[in-house]
């Protein structure tokens, strides 16, 4: 084995992950906002909003981001309503391109995970709030927000990891994240494994510290769930 | 006992996924071809799923005097080397040019075809005014035309965006003389190039003369023309021929074979008329 | 060119190779599926089974393919099994190479990224069975591949069902990425007719809907599955 090979791959490959957990950290924020406004239109009690929301999940959750990030990056570009309109800066840039596309990607899975959470507050604790005279915004600060989070934790660590996954999917347009320049060493240098092999280590790490996050956040936040004697 | 019945289950085994694929060891009675078929004209699909194309044509001709039967497999250009190191196919024809870094790992036979590198942008670019329309250039015959050919281009793409396909020669020729001065962009497919072009992403684009000319007969290509020096040679090297593993040098020297035969009775040229426009034999 | 000729199903016509590729990805789904199923009950039974070192093993395999991007594993799969056969053929005296199928390979990689997953489907849908119905089991005097059979495999494909559905989904959408090693699937004819007709857009869309349509069409078949399945329950709680 060639460890000098095997050192600068791996500080290149390193060198790549702050665009990785940028595209990250970008596409999370920007798909639980969207979340939270499909979760409204569905919970809004409004008919056609609702199925709008319908739509937006199934379609975001029934297609292969692949062919979404294609669209927004490619697809979007070649119309030229939007290539003279005043997003084109944004859009022209892949950076951004990327970050919509998982973002609104994710934002049809966090939807599904907020509602389920919000969905599992006992109908009595919005009353009691009600009952000792909270409004509707203290009562969903104080009340529901605490108690969905909780229930919405799992699901969301997972779908946070996933999102790292997906990430890697980026290399479609032009952007220089871990797994692109993976493979583009590999393809450079025609050693098949190896670098492969070290960025599945960097995913995997990342992915783990994450999860580890996740679960004691979800300990620190259920603490009348510890230690019940069995 | 049991060591014997493993081997017998693993030998079976190899066997049965041999014969799968029909990748048979030392007596080549077919050989796996792979290529992108998405690299229009040198092979595409078409709407029944076939594979198509200049080396599609060649490749029938030249396993036909070779004496073996042929297949044809697609694989994308990403990881076209490790696949075919790591026994998928037996030969890769994929447009693929001869490099000193490619020739570390596997063999090449002759080249079949030799076309200079071209430069495409929007007709009405500053790009196409400074460097005007395309001329040939070669690199082997008049390094000095093509060194000024070469400045020509480093003083027109000064601050523009140029988009190559990912681990090519023209991506080689983007890193040697355009890193500094413009942003080279690099793209899986050169299909995905081609759009951000006409989209407007990057200004030019470097490919092989007769993909560039594919590209220019597209639909929504009408603004875009061949712009600046056609060159041969340099990074570009000799040409494009086929990869085949090291091990396998009887294949080489079968194809090569088929290869000389295949250009004295003009065979090559004619596939190369076919499908390119014009003849770029070596 | 028009988009009906691009589309329709004369000369020339995109609509039957994509349809074919729609039905390559069915294929390569259900089979990666069923793939996951064996690997995923055998993490699951590995944990369940009380041995700490298959428990270890089982965890390690889970938490390995959650945590490798999807594409990364296709890869490792598509150029892993043909050097690692072609190695082991070495071994016992077969000289040459082998070749793995991009369809047996992909359905492989879909399969086992899938099985980490479904190990977690399975080992809860276990863990869901009333206590009581097995000491029942027992008590009644049946042995264990009994109780396997009339107990267990009923009730966990039951409650692993609604689970089994998304992973489903997760596979269609997975074996999109197999596209990387030329098996005709529905997103690799999307991508070779975007380029040899340089029609990426129509193309893109077609894929989408396509995919959208069979999303669709088969989680509604697990929704019914699923109401089959529970029927005696319902019954039972009503």
């Amino acid at each position: 084995m060639d460890w000098d090979f095997a050192a600068t791959t791996f500080w290149r490959l390193m060198a790549a992950l702050p665009l990785t957990l940028e595209v990250w950290f970008l596409s999370v924020v920007l798909g639980g906002l969207i979340a939270a406004g499909v979760v409204w239109m569905r919970v809004s009690g409004s008919r056609p909003l609702e199925i709008l929301a319908r739509a937006y999940v199934a379609i975001f959750r029934g297609t292969p981001l692949l062919i979404q990030l294609f669209l927004v990056y490619y697809g979007l570009a070649s119309l030229p309503a939007v290539r003279h309109s005043i997003l084109w800066p944004v859009l022209r840039d892949p950076l951004y391109c990327g970050v919509l596309a998982l973002g609104l990607c994710t934002a049809g899975y966090q939807a599904e995970i907020f509602r389920g959470a919000l969905l599992a507050v006992p109908h009595g604790a919005g009353e009691a709030a009600k009952a000792c005279g909270m409004s509707g915004l203290l009562m969903f600060r104080r009340i529901v927000f605490p108690i969905a989070l909780r229930h919405a934790l799992p699901a969301y660590s997972t779908e946070m990891i996933s999102m790292v996954k997906a990430t890697a999917l980026v290399s479609l347009i032009t952007l220089w994240d871990v797994l692109s320049v993976a493979l583009k060493i590999r393809n450079d240098t025609l050693v098949t494994y190896l670098p492969l092999i070290l960025a599945g280590a960097i995913y995997f790490t990342i992915n783990y510290i994450l999860g580890a996050a996740f679960l004691s956040l979800e300990r620190r936040l259920s603490p009348h769930l510890r230690a019940r004697p069995s | 006992m049991g060591s014997r019945l493993w081997k017998s289950v693993a030998l079976g085994a190899a066997v049965g996924a041999a014969l799968a694929t029909g990748a048979y060891a030392k007596e080549w009675k077919t050989v796996v071809i792979g290529m992108e078929g998405g690299y229009p004209p040198w092979n595409q699909t078409d709407s029944s799923g076939k594979i198509v194309g200049f080396e599609v044509d060649l490749a029938n001709d030249l396993c036909k005097r070779a004496g073996v039967e042929c297949k044809i497999i697609a694989q994308d250009w990403d990881g076209m080397i490790p696949g075919l190191k790591a026994g998928k196919f037996d030969v890769i024809m994929d447009g693929m040019s001869i490099t000193d870094e490619r020739k570390k790992e596997i063999d090449f036979s002759k080249p079949y075809a030799a076309p200079p590198a071209a430069f495409m942008a929007a007709k009405d670019s500053d790009v196409a005014k400074k460097l005007g329309a395309g001329k040939p250039v070669n690199a082997i015959k008049d390094p000095k035309a093509a060194d000024a050919a070469i400045k020509a281009v480093q003083a027109a793409l000064k601050g523009k965006t140029v988009g190559v396909q990912v681990s090519t020669t023209h991506a080689n020729f983007a890193s040697k003389y355009l890193k500094d001065i413009a942003t080279v962009k690099e793209y899986k497919t050169t299909d995905d190039r081609d759009l951000d072009l006409k989209n407007g992403r990057i200004d030019v684009g470097l490919d092989d003369y007769p993909t560039v000319a594919a590209t220019l007969e597209s639909p929504d290509a009408k603004d875009l023309v061949i712009v600046g020096p056609e060159i041969i040679g340099d990074v570009f090297g000799v040409g494009e021929a086929m990869g085949i593993r090291k091990s396998d040098a009887d294949l080489t020297a079968k194809f090569n074979k088929a290869l000389d035969a295949a250009f004295a009775d003009g065979s090559v040229k004619k596939y190369s008329l076919q499908w390119f426009k014009i003849d770029t034999t070596p | 060119m028009d988009i009906l000729k691009i589309f329709g199903f004369g000369e020339g016509g995109w609509g039957l190779a994509l349809l074919a590729g729609a039905g390559m990805t069915l294929l390569v789904s259900a089979c990666g599926l069923l793939i996951g199923a064996v690997i995923g009950a055998l993490v699951a039974w590995s944990r369940l089974s009380g041995n700490r070192l298959a428990g270890a093993a089982g965890e390690a395999y889970a938490a390995l393919f959650r945590g490798l991007p999807e594409l990364l594993v296709v890869y490792f799969v598509y150029f892993g099994s043909s050097t690692l056969l072609t190695t082991g053929a070495k071994l016992v005296g077969y000289d040459g190479f082998i070749g793995v199928p991009s369809f047996v390979a992909g359905a492989l990689a879909v399969g086992v990224i899938s099985g980490s997953y479904q190990a977690e489907v399975f080992r809860a849908a276990y863990l869901a069975i009333v206590k009581g119905e097995l000491e029942a089991a027992v008590s009644v005097g049946m042995d264990r591949w009994l109780m396997f059979q009339r107990i267990i495999a009923p009730q966990v494909l039951r409650f692993a069902l609604p689970g089994l559905g998304n992973l489903w989904q997760v596979a269609l959408k997975d074996s999109s990425l197999i596209s990387v090693t030329g098996l005709a699937e529905l997103m690799r004819v999307s991508q070779v007719g975007a380029a040899s007709t340089h029609q990426p857009f129509a193309f893109y869309v077609g894929g989408l809907v396509l995919y959208l349509a069979m999303t669709l069409v088969t989680t509604r078949l697990f929704d019914i599955a699923e109401a089959r399945a529970t029927r005696g329950m319902r019954r039972i709680a009503g």
